[in-house]
């Protein structure tokens, strides 16, 4: 998902390689000082990164809807969501800069557009069920990659998602419960709630990525412990997990190949529109440009403020060097 | 006259409600994301201080509103948080320097309510004293870097003092409600909040090295339920969905 444009490399055969697949292999993780080969560095740079930029991003479409809760209370819940996704964001490009990227040169990746974040966040937040529907599915879809990525090779890729998994549970909860009251509400909530559920469901099912056949790197990043499962396997996972608590709200999956398949013990389900995937990650969603702008402009008119209080420390650094 | 007990909780809760609004539009716009984790977060204490005044409110004006009630379905004339909460974004100096000033007279005004005759209030300042005592350390530290740090930010922030510093005539403001309300020692005597708010900004701004505008303009009126125009907006936002769908649970 976060991962969706992880490019690969070929491992090689250097003894310094065998030894590094041996540790792997045997589950020992992977720490900043260890030796490791270019591209399991740069395919995790890029995958932190774009993870990174993902929750810095999710903020938006969420924070969207911050000042129009409907309640005090929903009111808390979504800001403490949202300051949730900003803390990832951080432990995130800490675990980054761990690899030898500072936070201001993934930024200015972001920002110039050559490093990606999730897609689901170029989607628009259009009703109050839309906080539910994020909550539900692409919380919850999140936590099917990242329950695994908790695994991941290198250890503080993996200790921030240990951590970061524990309050994405959290959220997905509170966005159940949100579609949970409108479910149970008028007849306009109930609309609003499955017009949520028909907009959400594809592009959630999309964060998983392409299908395994169509995905060059899988192989690779899971030879290297970076990830656990393949796109197809943990889509899979999503829709089984999900259609079940769908139909407890009584929200109508809009897919009509969706049935339950008692053989493998899942359900079938209708292919995503690839396409539309493919455009919006090109830039081409209903919110791409919306999303970057609101980071660029968050960014330049922020430059004051940096620079203020980076002057500011220098001069009392300056004053104590010269009291010594 | 309303009822002096419910008019004070009220302007509490309208203070921390309508500042928590203004907060909150910078979740994700933040100049760094430090500050959109710490805005959220002052949101978020606001917000917790706003049912607790309000449902305070509520109660004791025995009516059966409940704070979100309160919250989502009075008008703008019907709320009484001062001015200088509802001034808008302008810029980051403009939302630093709002919520500094605001710091800088809630504190002490909550220290005096610990002190409270009345117990309920006692039990909640005790409660939000803690959080209000965070977001100066912050807000005040803030305003010295960023006064004392480039010609842009000194620049920047002096404009944002200049520009609000007349609305925190609103926020020391006192009336019959309140004589009334110190009379029976419900809450402080204004004079002592008023020293402890022009100690501290003097101090701070001396550090910062800006300046307190000395044109003598004061606005006030939001204890009244009289705003700039802003305030409509705000509501007009905050209440939309309440207002539209009525008498529905969320
Ligand atoms: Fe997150
Ligand atoms: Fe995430
Ligand atoms: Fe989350």
């Amino acid at each position: 998902m976060y991962a969706q444009l992880v490019e690969t490399e070929k491992a090689g055969g250097t003894p310094e390689e065998q030894a590094f697949q041996k540790r792997i292999d045997d589950g020992i993780k992977i720490e900043p000082k260890d030796w490791m080969p270019e591209g399991y560095r740069k395919t995790l740079v890029r995958q932190i990164g774009q993870h990174a930029h993902s929750e810095v991003v999710g903020q938006l479409p969420e924070g969207n809807w911050i000042t129009r809760a409907p309640t005090l209370e929903r009111k808390a819940i979504l800001l403490a969501k949202v300051q949730d996704e900003a803390g990832h964001g951080l432990y995130l490009y800490c675990a980054a800069e761990t690899l030898g990227v500072s936070r201001d040169e993934m930024t200015e990746q972001l920002l110039a557009g050559k490093s990606k974040y999730s897609s689901i966040f170029n989607y628009p937040t259009l009703s109050w069920a839309d906080i539910g529907a994020i909550g539900w599915l692409v919380d919850g879809a999140a936590i099917m990659n990242q329950v695994q990525l908790q695994r991941c090779s290198y250890g503080p890729y993996s200790r921030a998602m240990i951590r970061i998994c524990k309050e994405e549970s959290f959220h997905q909860r509170q966005g159940f419960d949100i579609l949970r009251v409108l479910c149970q509400g008028s007849d306009e909530q109930k609309e609003m709630a499955q017009d949520a559920m028909n907009r959400w469901w594809w592009p959630s099912l999309m964060m998983f990525g392409p299908s395994d056949k169509d995905s060059v790197h899988t192989a690779q990043s899971m030879r290297w412990g970076i990830k656990q499962a393949t796109n197809d396997d943990l889509r899979q996972k999503f829709v089984d997990q999900t259609v079940p608590q769908a139909d407890w709200l009584g929200l109508k999956v809009p897919d009509p190949e969706l049935k339950w398949n008692e053989d493998k013990g899942g359900y079938d389900f209708g292919e995503p529109d690839w396409n539309e995937f493919f455009n919006v990650v090109k830039g081409n969603g209903p919110c791409n440009k919306e999303r970057l702008e609101a980071r660029r402009k968050a960014w330049d008119d922020g430059a004051w403020f940096r620079d203020g209080l980076m002057a500011h420390a220098e001069k009392k650094r300056a004053a104590k060097v010269a009291a010594e | 006259m309303m009822d002096p007990f419910v008019t004070f909780c009220l302007r509490m809760g309208d203070n921390a409600l309508i500042l928590a609004q203004r907060t909150g539009e910078w979740c994700g716009h933040a100049p760094a994301l430090e500050e959109d984790i710490a805005f959220a977060n002052m949101g978020l204490d606001l917000i917790g201080q706003t049912q607790l005044w309000l449902k305070l409110g509520g109660e004791a004006e025995g009516k059966g509103r409940s704070a979100d009630d309160l919250a989502f379905l009075r008008t703008e004339r019907q709320f009484t948080n001062c001015q200088l909460v509802e001034q808008p974004n302008v810029d980051f100096a403009h939302a630093l320097m709002r919520q500094y000033l605001f710091d800088a007279w809630h504190l002490p005004m909550l220290d005096g309510l610990t002190q409270s005759s009345d117990e309920r209030v006692r039990a909640v300042s005790a409660k939000v004293i803690k959080e209000v005592r965070y977001h100066i350390d912050r807000s005040r530290d803030l305003v010295i870097g960023l006064g004392d740090g480039t010609d842009e930010s000194r620049a920047r922030m002096q404009g944002a003092l200049d520009e609000l510093w007349p609305f925190t005539a609103d926020l020391l403001a006192s009336d019959e409600i309140d004589d009334d309300l110190t009379a029976r020692g419900v809450i402080p005597d204004p004079a002592p909040v008023i020293e402890a708010f022009n100690a501290e900004t003097a101090a701070t701004f001396a550090a910062a090295t800006l300046t307190v505008p000395h044109t003598g303009l004061t606005r006030t009126g939001g204890r009244n339920g009289i705003h700039t125009e802003h305030m409509g907006f705000i509501l007009a936002e905050m209440q939309y969905l309440q207002r539209t769908y009525p008498g529905v649970s969320w």
